[in-house]
């Protein structure tokens, strides 16, 4: 068997609490309580085994992370491990005093949510009104301090034609990056596809118009954006492939090789409750599941880009095939690749099924 | 300041706010991180980049490396100021 890779990143979701409701929240739908989240102790423990595993980065997630008291401790500790500490935020929750705290204890970089660069709309999208000014002032805060700013913007039907006023707000919050990540569906996306899907018409110029803005902006602000995969020729590289480069840790202490491995049924996480992180990382199934490529069948068994996408994403070969070991029938060579455009052809004007505990 | 492709002298390099220079045993040494960044820094580039606090002037790095290495001064800055001003270029470095 080839060597075991070693990961690079962890993302540690805090909890699952979150003042917001947004239609495409990454989280499963079955979200995990309070009572069984993992205490600071834990996460230093957890902080400390994923450093000697080799990861660098740590990102601080949720749910919303500043709906944990012990934040502050947690991000020191993350930091004390020797960890690049990103916090992933909503803006919601976290006051500026928390932010000034988290300044001081270490934190290295901050990730602000914003729905949409109109407000009405913005806060119709994360179902809490008022929500797009205190991002707005939480972001400005965050950069008054010093500390580097990624702005992140999902992108649906509702907001994908302000692509443009958004790098516009993100220029003006003085972010050094923006993120413009198409909705994937997934989880609370899948469940609201029809009434986040963009046309067509809308995706084909909304990736033009990422082009253009890059070469606008080009020394000004990085633009990184994820693509909108209903609409790809190829699939994504999920996570750098599974169990390759990343791995995630839920509330309750569940290590997932992505956010949306729970949606594969009769994989056995493990839970650093119980395991320590490298033991998890080489042995536990769900993690050995699809390591490596040699389970795919054809068309990626002989592909030249097998060892590119690996692929794509084994959450979404299971979603819309039922097998997970599929193609991600996202591309073109996939005999299922019919079924994805079908599916990105339906636009529905149903409200969302907003995420709620 | 760096003016086209030369460092002047009382530069003060550092590294900005999140950008940071790690050592991780598991992966092999030194790292410089950045947001969804990693530049894997050899022995050479680490010694350079632990001595770009903001307070040493350019001319002092290339200086104290020269002698820590027993190296000609002329060479130890041409690969130092080349290192810089590359990653100055990716806003990894303020000059």
């Amino acid at each position: 068997m080839a060597e075991l890779p070693k990961p690079l990143g962890l993302l540690a979701e805090l909890t699952h609490r979150c003042p917001l409701g947004c239609p495409y929240c990454s989280n499963p739908l079955a979200l995990e309580s309070r009572d069984d989240e993992l205490d600071a102790g834990t996460w230093s423990r957890v902080f400390k085994e994923a450093a000697a595993l080799g990861v660098l980065h740590v990102h601080l997630s949720g749910g919303e992370p500043g709906a944990r008291h012990d934040l502050i401790d947690i991000a020191a500790n993350a930091r004390e491990a020797g960890l690049y500490t990103n916090l992933i935020t909503s803006g919601v929750g976290i006051t500026t005093r928390t932010m000034r705290d988290l300044w001081e204890a270490g934190l290295d970089h901050v990730q602000v949510s914003i729905q949409d660069a109109d407000a009405v709309s913005a806060d119709r999208i994360a179902g809490y009104r008022g929500a797009f000014q205190r991002k707005h002032a939480l972001a400005a805060e965050a950069v008054r301090l010093g500390l580097p700013l990624t702005v992140n913007l999902v992108v649906h039907r509702a907001n994908i034609e302000r692509i443009s006023e958004m790098v516009d707000l993100a220029l003006k919050l003085k972010a050094g990056r923006i993120e413009i990540a198409h909705v994937q569906y997934y989880g609370w996306a899948l469940k609201n596809r029809a009434a986040l899907m963009p046309t067509t018409e809308q995706v084909t110029r909304a990736v033009a118009e990422v082009d253009e803005l890059r070469r606008k902006h080009q020394g000004k602000i990085v633009i990184d954006a994820v693509v909108p995969d209903y609409h790809a020729r190829f699939p994504k590289p999920c996570v750098g492939g599974w169990g390759r480069r990343s791995l995630n840790v839920t509330p309750s202490g569940r290590v997932l090789p992505c956010h949306a491995a729970e949606s594969i049924p009769d994989l056995t996480f493990w839970n650093v409750r119980d395991h320590a992180l490298d033991d998890i990382w080489a042995n536990s199934p769900a993690f050995n599941a699809f390591r490596g490529t040699d389970f795919l069948p054809a068309p990626c068994a002989g592909c030249e880009r097998r060892e590119i996408d690996f692929g794509g994403c084994r959450c979404q070969a299971f979603l819309l095939t039922g097998d997970a070991r599929a193609t991600d029938p996202v591309c073109h060579l996939s005999p299922h690749h019919a079924r994805v455009a079908e599916l990105a052809a339906v636009q529905e004007d149903t409200p969302y099924a907003y995420r709620r505990m | 300041m760096a003016e086209g492709d030369v460092i002047s002298d009382d530069a003060k390099p550092r590294l900005p706010r999140g950008v940071r220079l790690t050592h991780n045993e598991a992966q092999g040494g030194w790292v410089l991180l950045a947001p969804e960044r990693i530049f894997k820094a050899d022995a050479i580039a680490a010694e350079i980049l632990k001595r770009c606090t903001g307070e040493a002037t350019f001319a002092g790095i290339v200086d104290e490396l020269a002698t820590a290495f027993n190296a000609p001064r002329e060479r130890i800055r041409a690969d130092t100021s080349k290192l810089l001003l590359g990653l100055a270029e990716k806003k990894l470095l303020e000059l």
